[in-house]
């Protein structure tokens, strides 16, 4: 075992241990660790395998953007995979996998693959696997077949199908100053931002604000910086007006200045105390939004650069002095700036051995000098590593490298090390500012791109502006904060720092040449060669890069592999990197839960609309069902019954004596105002200023493309007071229509709309004993032939309850509807259902209801679907002449009048048989192949009255086809069979019932 | 021996892969063509590729503003279908299928068409039935479509929530078994190569500033890299339509650029082995080959040219993903991005001759517009090529809004945003 | 994306419906004009810049405004009540 938990140091409770496991095995670790520092200091190395290649891959950074130590969870029964390793914090109990592996991570066979490396180059996919022309395998079957091969060694991490158990929650905020990174240019800003009284949030991805502070070594006014930077943020905690949010990542940048965050509340809790959400998604909305997310160190791309053992140096240093975990006993580093020399040094500090630093450069600071000898060891430079050797890492090969020319020279020298720190320098973090930005700007002394010029509200601090120091980083931070906060900018003294005068300034070293494989992008697989074999066959531009050799696009969104597969196929194009250009970084900045983005629609997709006698269906044995986000009763079934024969028997009992239905849910507009009658003229294809007070008209609107929208009855309450009805489905859409063309195209006309849907509940009592049931029931109005005749409204009371009942019929029978307040639904309800019962009155379902309107041939969703005139539905006489309306001017263009256009009929089944809603219909009867479709069944039912199976239908021809012979073909459900096509006015064509 | 296959990979690993070629050439624009493509993407140059291969035009160049392939091409969830409900679509949508079908080997260059099938799940009895109208529409226009019950949906897709207690609970579900998915990048660079390969240029970075003219006639465009005049002039610009359109003087088109967003979620091993419509909402989910679930939802909702979607329509296509599939919860969003949707008035495309003489116009596609390539292509280069539409492009004309021919899919008139 | 409603104060873009262009002018009812009305209901500008456009503030208020907006960059430049502009357009003209 070669790493280890140094004997003191570090910011981790060492009183406290921590039993976690790994691949089974159990192991310990400290709180503060995470799952990485926890493994390293257990000295496993070895974490993971590669997306292609299945290499052995180690822990490479400390942080969000590692690229290898990706690991399933297993927590609340449920996997999570895909975690880096260094963003899980241990907890007592903590199960991790490792992953893309078989049989072990130890010993994986999908290394074979490691064997055609060659064959397996950028895009090789595309070049292969088309299978042969002719024969069994032609067409895309052999490419198929291959597929399944792939999609099963491709992927990362195993999902379950297990529905995942947590609960997630959503939260707005506002604020005048957003603070993204809570480094300390983060924690100035905060500071200096919340001093102005500013409502200020403070978010860190991390479970500590700190930051480099954490782990620098610095020492920040007068004391340690960790301890700085602890102090700080119990200042800036205990202040009334800053929100803190730690283990918050602000993934998006979204357009109003809203950024998206993701809060992990309990991830890292063994037990969540109860009702906490596992994550949090935050909507921030800041008048100001200051971003000092800092800086990514990047690697050096070298010949087996990805050997377990291998790690960034910032990481190195992190893990010594945050988790006091030495990655390595005999130490390397390989630098092109002085950063590593400051690694060396801690670590040297904490007890290794630093075996050699190797640096491209020829020239160092004198800084980094003293550092190299506090590290006990005298730098190579103008030396560059060429190799790796061992299954984890025993060895480096170094030879002569003269930066400026990138030439190698001398022989090979090995140099003994169980663990290679690599710098290639660093990178501001940009992606949310490119998300709100212009194009990032190359610069060439900091070899990195910076921010860009800002779209949105937003300002930067520290690293991420490119400053190089903690001196700096507390003067942009301060500035960035006060300026956020709208105060003048501060002369007061800064706390000072005392840190080495590094210059991080890298020298333009990406890659070294050599023989062997080099990785840009470790997750996945995209080598130097790739890179370059991109560039040969002409993929050279940024994104065609990217998405030809896929670098870039694993899980760490390139965080570590884009500049330098910039800088290789800048070389390759002989260009300098500014211009090959750089992606856009799109949201999210690190992946998001899904569940936490759905927060409470998770479980709770869409709301539940409810009548006021919702409660009443259910205990009378309702099955319901969705109408919209409706919950209507679909037929109140008796034991032993089908839904057949339930709607059967409701719809018969209606017929015969009398039955209810509940449509409350029907749409309902009060229209009002001196214009109101105008209104509805325009709006309805008929006319209603001449509708008499106290009466209702069945109406029916188009689209202004002269297409059918909606129908329904409006009633005239008083001169300027009409109630509009529409269907259940249509509600939204009917009223947003009305107040659109209120708004916008008749401003002028003095009229009023409100949604009354919610407020009045309805029952339709239908049949020829309705009138009996309501006369025992209605005070307060007489409710005869004579008080109330067919289209005629009163008003009056049912058991104390004002009602509004209105006479007029879906069914075609004598009916009647009842509206009163919807608090009264229930009760009214219950005192129809109670006057009802001397006549055996049955509630009924939509089935039945539907049941009773195709025998009537009334029109709804189904025939009214969005493609239909008036004319094909036979409507035209509601086609006003005197007038024009809403969608008059384009209904008679030729494409909406042809003759062979699908037009309303009725069917009936010939052969005894159910016909099926979606069947299509031919003339054909020849069940051999499937004939010309002529229409199709929009709805059917086994009719009652006729004691056949029935249905509408939509066919070409329409009226025409009366009397004529068809066939339903329905090949979906395998049912064909003779249909005779007839009037769609089945039942009582004449309306005699209703007019009863 | 053919470009690229397994034999000519094996003899380029042993010489360390240094002999192939560029997929297409960078070629400087000549002056002059027989025929201009406007825009690189999937249906521009399969455009080129159809007017080399079956009508013998090779003078040709497909002009790009950007990288090739840079707009919606790379920005779908990869699904092809042709489970349309009506006859029109249904037509021309099966006829891409077709050519889908065999398109790996007709470019010699691998697009995955992976034939996985595409399941739209059902929610209601109402839903049920136009499902089954549509499947059985297809059915009787030669395509293929088969209903699943609950029992074979369990089977097929395992995860899928089929609890009678979901918020809309799954009643069946129309599959369409050759539908599938394919690689949306290796499309372009696929037809980018074969019509390379029958010498067409591909000009890259070139961006139109505006038209050439004599009198009424279009002649040519003036570009960010000179002037190219061309026989006949060929717009293949999905959402810079009314851009381009008004760099020629038309004001005004049936046409409304959208923005629709695209997810995707970190790789994982096989989860889902077909394309899963949820008819709850509007959502559609596919895993790729490398791992990750491929999914989309509705538009944002608004006019748009900025490629960049809006938090609450993310949050609404999660919500979705959950309510559909409520293992993926527990799993993440790596990378959302958008596209500049062309959306028309009635949701189906234009592949037309005109507006203006000397120019034709491929728009429209709305969502739908990757599964329509090969289709798109070789539809728009028989106008270009015949001064006339090949019969499966012949209904989607642009004098159809006005004659009230329309094509409307969902049936919403004509508001772009509801296509 | 925010809008800020002249009555609500400024709210998130999921409060709104939209409602398309607002250069458009309907031709009078009376108008038999098919040409006129084709050209109403199908054609548009939609101009990649300031785009003048109907919102209705569904979630709240419900009353529709006018909205100048950048399509590129999704930036607000104006809003109105449409009612009130346009009445008050109407009375000029």
């Amino acid at each position: 075992m070669t790493a280890r938990r140094t004997s003191s140091g570090g910011l981790i409770e060492r009183s406290r241990t921590i039993g976690f496991t790994f691949d089974g095995r159990s192991y310990t670790g400290h709180s503060g660790d995470t799952l990485a520092s926890a493994l390293v200091a257990n000295g496993v190395t070895l974490v993971g395998r590669s997306f292609k290649y299945h290499r052995p891959r180690g822990i490479f950074t400390a942080s969000v953007d590692e690229p290898n130590a990706l690991v399933t969870i297993l927590k609340d029964g449920v996997r999570e995979p895909n975690i880096p390793a260094t963003q899980i914090e241990l907890f007592e109990g903590l199960e991790a996998e490792s992953q893309n592996r078989f049989p072990s991570l130890e010993f994986d066979l999908g290394a074979l693959n490691q064997l055609a490396g060659r064959l397996f180059s950028a895009g090789f996919y595309y070049k292969t696997f088309m299978g042969p022309v002719i024969g069994p395998l032609r067409g895309t079957r052999f490419w198929m077949i291959c597929e399944h091969f792939i999609r099963r060694a491709a992927g990362l991490g195993r999902a379950g199908y297990k529905p995942d158990p947590a609960r997630y929650e959503r939260m707005n905020a506002f604020c005048d100053v957003l603070i993204v990174g809570a480094g300390p240019a983060g924690l100035m800003a905060a500071e200096a931002a919340m001093s102005s009284g500013k409502r200020v949030i403070l978010a860190e991805q991390e479970p500590h604000l700190g930051g480099s502070a954490r782990w620098s070594g610095e020492m920040i006014g007068g004391k340690a910086a960790a301890d700085w930077s602890q102090d700080l943020a119990r200042r800036i905690d205990a202040s009334e007006n800053v929100r803190i949010l730690t283990r918050t990542t602000a993934w998006g940048y979204y357009d109003g200045n809203n950024i998206a965050a993701l809060e992990r509340v309990t991830d890292h809790l063994a037990d969540a105390p109860k009702g906490a959400p596992r994550h949090r998604n935050w909507a921030i909305r800041a008048d100001t939004v200051v971003l000092a997310t800092g800086a990514f160190e990047r690697p050096i791309v070298f010949p087996g650069n990805d050997r377990p053992g291998v790690m960034l140096a910032g990481a190195t240093e992190r893990y010594a002095r945050e988790f006091g975990v030495l990655p390595g006993e005999k130490i390397a580093l390989f630098t092109n700036n002085d950063s590593a020399y400051r690694a060396a040094a801690a670590l040297r500090q904490f007890g290794a051995t630093i075996m050699a630093i190797i640096d491209v450069r020829a020239k160092i600071s004198p800084a980094a000098r003293a550092l190299a000898e506090e590290a006990g060891v005298e730098p190579l430079l103008g030396f560059a590593v060429t190799a790796t050797v061992g299954r984890r890492l025993t060895k480096v090969l170094v030879r002569r490298f003269d930066a400026e020319t990138e030439r190698l020279s001398g022989d090979a020298r090995p140099i003994e090390a169980d663990c290679l720190a690599v710098s290639g320098g660093w990178s501001p973090a940009i992606h949310l500012a490119s998300q709100a930005g212009r194009n990032p700007k190359w610069d060439e002394e900091l070899c990195a791109f910076l921010p860009p010029e800002p779209t949105q509200a937003w300002a930067g601090a520290g690293a991420f502006t490119g400053a190089v120091t903690t001196a700096e980083a507390l003067s942009t931070g301060r500035n960035a904060g006060l300026k956020a906060a709208g105060k003048k900018l501060s002369r007061a003294k800064l706390p000072e720092v005392t840190a080495p005068n590094l210059d991080i300034h890298p020298a333009s070293v990406f890659e070294i040449k050599g023989n062997g494989k080099a990785f840009v992008d470790f997750q996945h697989d995209v080598t130097v060669e790739d890179v370059r074999l991109a560039h040969r066959e002409g993929f050279v531009s940024v994104e065609h890069l990217k998405r030809y050799t896929t670098l870039g696009m694993a899980t760490d969104q390139g965080k570590t592999s884009n500049v330098p597969g910039l800088a290789i196929m800048a070389d390759a194009r002989g260009l300098p990197i500014r211009d090959v250009g750089t992606t856009r970084f799109r949201p999210p900045f690190s992946p998001v839960s899904i569940g936490a983005l759905a927060a409470e629609k998770y479980g709770h997709f869409k709301p539940d609309r409810l009548t006021p006698m919702h409660d009443w269906h259910v205990e009378h044995g309702a099955r319901m069902m969705n109408v919209g986000l409706w919950h209507r009763p679909m037929i109140y079934g008796q034991p032993g019954e089908t839904v057949e024969q339930a709607y059967t028997r409701e719809a018969a009992t209606v017929r015969r004596s009398v039955g209810i239905v509940d449509v409350s849910t029907l749409g309902k507009i009060a229209v009002k105002g001196p214009d109101a009658a105008v209104f509805l003229d325009r709006v309805y294809t008929n006319q209603f200023s001449t509708l008499p007070i106290n009466k209702a008209r069945y109406g029916l609107m188009l689209r202004k493309d002269g297409i059918a929208l909606d129908d329904g009855t409006t009633w005239r309450l008083g001169e300027h007071d009409f109630l509009m009805t529409t269907t259940t489905a249509n509600a939204g859409r009917v009223m947003q229509h009305l107040e659109y063309v209120l708004d916008v195209v008749w401003p002028d006309l003095k009229v009023h709309l409100t949604s009354v849907t919610d407020q009045w509940a309805g029952a339709a009592l239908a049949g020829p004993n309705a009138r009996k049931v309501l006369e025992t029931c209605v005070a307060g109005s007489a409710v005869d032939n004579e008080a109330l005749p067919f289209m005629g409204l009163v008003y009056g009371e049912i058991d104390r309850a004002p009602v509004l009942v209105c006479r007029l019929s879906f069914s075609g029978e004598l009916a009647y509807e009842v509206y009163c307040g919807a608090g009264h639904g229930k009760h009214v309800w219950e005192a129809l259902i109670t006057a009802g019962e001397p006549h055996g009155i049955a509630p009924y379902g939509m089935e039945a209801l539907g049941a009773l309107r195709i025998e009537k041939g009334h029109v709804t969703g189904a025939e009214i679907d969005g493609r239909t005139t008036a004319r094909d539905l036979y409507l035209d006489w509601m086609l006003s002449k005197k007038k024009p309306f809403i969608g008059s001017a384009l209904m008679d263009r030729p494409g909406l009048i042809e003759k062979t256009r699908l037009r309303l009929v009725g069917v009936i089944s010939l052969d005894g048989r159910p016909l099926g809603g979606g069947a299509h219909i031919v003339e054909s009867g020849d069940l051999n192949e499937l004939g010309e479709s002529i229409g199709h069944i929009t709805a059917f039912c086994y009719s009652p009255a006729l004691a056949q199976y029935i249905g509408l239908a939509l066919v070409k021809g329409g009226k025409e086809l009366h009397g004529k012979r068809a066939y339903i073909s329905d090949p979906l459900r395998k049912h064909f069979g003779p249909v005779q096509i007839v009037s769609h006015h089945f039942f009582d064509p004449e309306g005699k019932r209703m007019h009863g | 021996m053919v470009e690229y296959s397994a034999l000519a990979l094996l003899k380029n690993a042993f010489t360390g892969n240094r002999d192939w070629k560029q997929a297409w050439r960078k070629p400087e624009p000549k002056p002059a063509y027989d025929v201009v493509v406007i825009g690189g993407g999937g249906h521009g140059l399969a455009t080129a590729y159809y007017l080399a291969k079956e009508h013998g035009i090779t003078n040709v160049a497909v002009i790009e503003k950007g990288w090739l392939g840079s707009g919606n091409i790379g920005r779908n969830t990869t699904i092809v279908r042709s489970n349309y409900l009506l006859p029109d679509s249904i037509r021309f949508y099966d006829f891409s299928v077709r050519l889908w079908e065999n398109l790996s080997h007709e470019l010699n260059y691998n697009v995955m068409f992976s034939q996985r099938g595409v399941l739209n799940l059902a929610h209601s009895p109402g839903q049920a039935d136009e499902y089954i109208r549509r499947g059985n529409a297809m059915r009787h226009e030669g395509g293929d479509g088969v209903w699943l019950s609950r029992d074979e949906i369990a089977r097929k897709v395992p995860g899928v929530d089929l609890s009678p207690n979901a918020r809309f609970p799954v009643v069946g579900g129309l599959l369409q078994p050759r539908a599938g998915t394919a690689r949306h990048d290796a499309v372009a660079w696929g037809y980018a190569r074969a019509a390379d390969r029958h010498g067409v240029d591909i000009v890259e970075n070139c961006e139109v500033t505006g038209f050439l003219r004599e009198g009424d006639i279009i002649t040519g465009v003036t570009t960010t890299r000179g002037e190219i005049r061309a026989k006949k002039i060929a717009l293949a610009v999905a959402g810079n339509t009314s851009r381009l359109l008004q760099m020629a003087g038309i004001d005004r088109f049936p046409i409304e650029s959208h923005v629709l967003q695209a997810f995707v979620s970190e790789s994982i091993k096989p989860l889902v082995n077909c394309v899963v419509t949820f008819g709850g909402g509007h959502l559609y989910m596919s895993q790729s080959d490398k791992g990750g679930l491929v999914f989309g939802g509705d538009l944002d909702g608004y006019n748009s040219y900025a490629q960049r979607g809006n938090l609450p329509l993310v949050e609404e296509v999660m919500s979705e993903m959950t309510a559909m599939f409520p293992a993926v919860a527990r799993l993440r969003l790596l990378r959302s991005w958008g596209g500049v949707m062309d959306m028309s008035m009635d949701g189906s495309p234009i592949i037309t001759k005109g507006p203006l003489p000397g120019m034709y116009l491929n728009s429209g596609w709305c969502y739908g517009g990757f599964k329509a390539t090969p289709a798109s292509g070789f539809s728009f280069a028989w106008t270009i090529a015949k001064g006339e539409p090949h019969k499966t492009n012949a209904p989607f004309t642009l004098s159809r809004f006005e004659r009230g021919n329309v094509i409307d899919e969902k049936g919403q008139g004509p508001t772009p945003k509801l296509h | 994306m925010l809008i800020p409603c002249p009555h609500c104060g400024p709210r998130e873009v999921s409060e709104f419906s939209y409602q398309g262009d607002a250069t458009r002018t309907c031709p009078e009812l009376t108008s038999t004009d098919v040409k006129a009305w084709y050209d109403y209901v199908y054609n548009r500008p939609n101009p990649a810049g300031p785009h003048r456009e109907y919102w209705q503030h569904s979630g709240g208020c419900r009353a529709h405004l006018i909205v100048t907006r950048d399509t590129r960059t999704h930036e607000i430049h104006d809003v109105a009540f449409a009612r009130a502009a346009l009445n008050r357009a109407g009375e000029q003209a």
